[in-house]
């Protein structure tokens, strides 16, 4: 069997995990908290494939149909 | 004299429009051909348009999005079985489906999937009529009744299976193979007879006729080869390429296989997407499902609902059904879900818990009758008086 990236599959956004610096600007833009944001379980199959741990943050870059392109954010959890 | 792309590219980099608008703005712009002046007016009508159509702070987006996917959902069909496309494999659309989408439920009634082949060169499973159908024989689920008539010997107390050697070639299957099968599924005595070819006896271990008559249920329930649940796949040819469609689905046991595309297989069930590919997957995936559920109907919702729906559900990192034991059922306030269903049990167990309600969300502001915290409602003026605003001028002044 081959070896194959989740990432790859067509319907898996681009998934990050985001430095302490995006993260603040990100944080003051919204004027938000990052326990505030959505969240993403630490045991998700994606989490696993780039290595995320509890309490990061991923960037996920969307194709967006109305937009093109689309950032969200989701805080891992447990 | 119309400008050069640099300068468009220079102008409309820093604007706050999101990229699809950017892209029409520039290809348009380069196709007709403007004078920087004219750029700046476009820009700025644009501006103007953007702000018109964005959603207003405080709106009830939420309230607009369950309206314009119920409406239509009024018009749906209430019971239709459908096929997928001309592959002859059953789905259910219409409300029914809908429904089974919004509440999150584990299997779908008719799951199905979609089984893209490799196509990295010429003779791939993808243009091969042959490997692709003896890969739909290795993933379909093979029993006993697809390859042998299964007769009962009272008398002789056993179980006589006769194996079509035609359907054991096609579905590339040896007698040996049924019979280790067995061996390993049932703990019972599998001998193949000297006496005929292709026949297989199965004695229970004690002659009983419940034995007996059990054992003749249970065998048609071993699976042979493929994988379980799968109970049929199709081949189709889609322009160049050949797919294969499935009746049952397991994404991750397919996953397995040499000749499946990885990539850009995909199942009808929201759940399983969810457990292989994660929660973004399975956001674009209950996307897909509504959108394609109302289409077929002939109904056209704005996909900003239904993506409204979808993020709703998977915002806290796993699908969660909108109802009972999901959006509905866990508000923070206690108000809010005794208004949703079975009134006083919520009511009662906040009183004895001794629950607080700050009365933050709509439902129960309505309640207890004050407006909510909504469009203007949620917009808050604070006057000083005129002796305090003069007081605190002059601190300020000090």
């Amino acid at each position: 069997m081959t070896k194959f990236s989740l990432l790859n599959h067509e319907s898996v956004p681009k998934h990050e995990i985001m430095t302490e610096g995006e993260l603040k600007s990100v944080l003051t833009n919204y004027f938000v908290e990052k326990e505030q944001l959505p969240k993403i379980k630490l045991h998700d199959p994606v989490c696993k494939e780039i290595g995320a741990a509890i309490g990061d943050v991923i960037k996920i870059t969307r194709k967006s149909q109305t937009a093109g392109e689309a950032e969200y954010y989701r805080f891992v959890i447990e | 004299m119309s400008i050069s792309k640099a300068t468009i590219d220079s102008m409309i980099k820093d604007l706050p429009f999101p990229s699809n608008v950017l892209k029409v703005l520039k290809d348009d712009v380069i196709e007709v051909g403007v004078s920087k002046k004219e750029m700046e007016e476009i820009i700025e009508k644009i501006m103007e348009e953007y702000e018109v159509s964005c959603i207003e702070p405080c709106d009830a987006a939420g309230v607009i999005a369950a309206q314009s996917i119920g409406e239509p959902g009024t018009q749906m069909t209430m019971r239709t079985f459908h096929y997928a496309g001309v592959a002859e494999i059953n789905v259910t659309l219409g409300l029914p489906r809908l429904i089974e989408i919004v509440d999150a439920r584990k299997i779908p009634s008719t799951p199905m999937m979609t089984i893209a082949l490799s196509k990295e060169y010429p003779n791939d499973y993808a243009y091969d009529r042959e490997k692709t159908r003896a890969l739909a024989w290795e993933i379909e689920a093979t029993k006993i009744d697809h390859i042998a008539d299964v007769t009962t010997d009272l008398s002789q107390m056993k179980l006589i299976i006769d194996l079509h050697e035609k359907a054991m070639e096609s579905r590339n299957i040896t007698i040996e193979q049924v019979k280790e099968k067995f061996n390993e599924e049932l703990n019972v005595m599998v001998t193949i007879s000297s006496a005929i070819d292709n026949q297989i006896i199965i004695a229970p271990e004690e002659p009983s006729y419940r034995e007996l008559l059990q054992l003749a249920k249970s065998i048609h329930n071993v699976t042979l080869k493929g994988i379980e649940g799968i109970k049929r796949v199709v081949v189709r040819k889609e322009g160049e390429e050949y797919t294969l469609y499935t009746e049952g689905s397991a994404l991750n046991n397919v996953f397995q296989f040499e000749g499946v595309d990885k990539t850009r297989t995909s199942t009808n069930n929201i759940n399983e997407i969810y457990e292989v590919l994660g929660v973004e997957a399975a956001r674009n995936a209950i996307i897909k499902e509504a959108t394609d559920t109302l289409r077929e109907q002939g109904l056209t919702v704005d996909i900003r609902h239904i993506m409204l729906v979808a993020d709703l559900m998977t915002c806290d990192g796993e699908v969660k059904q909108i109802g009972r034991h999901g959006i509905s059922g866990e508000k923070a306030s206690v108000f809010a879900r005794a208004a949703f269903e079975v009134t006083v049990n919520h009511l009662l167990d906040a009183g004895m818990r001794g629950d607080v309600d700050k009365l933050e969300g709509v439902t129960e502001n309505i309640i207890v009758g004050q407006p909510i915290r909504m469009g203007t409602g949620d917009v808050h003026l604070i006057s000083r008086r005129k002796e305090e605003a003069e007081m605190k001028l002059q601190v300020e002044d000090e």
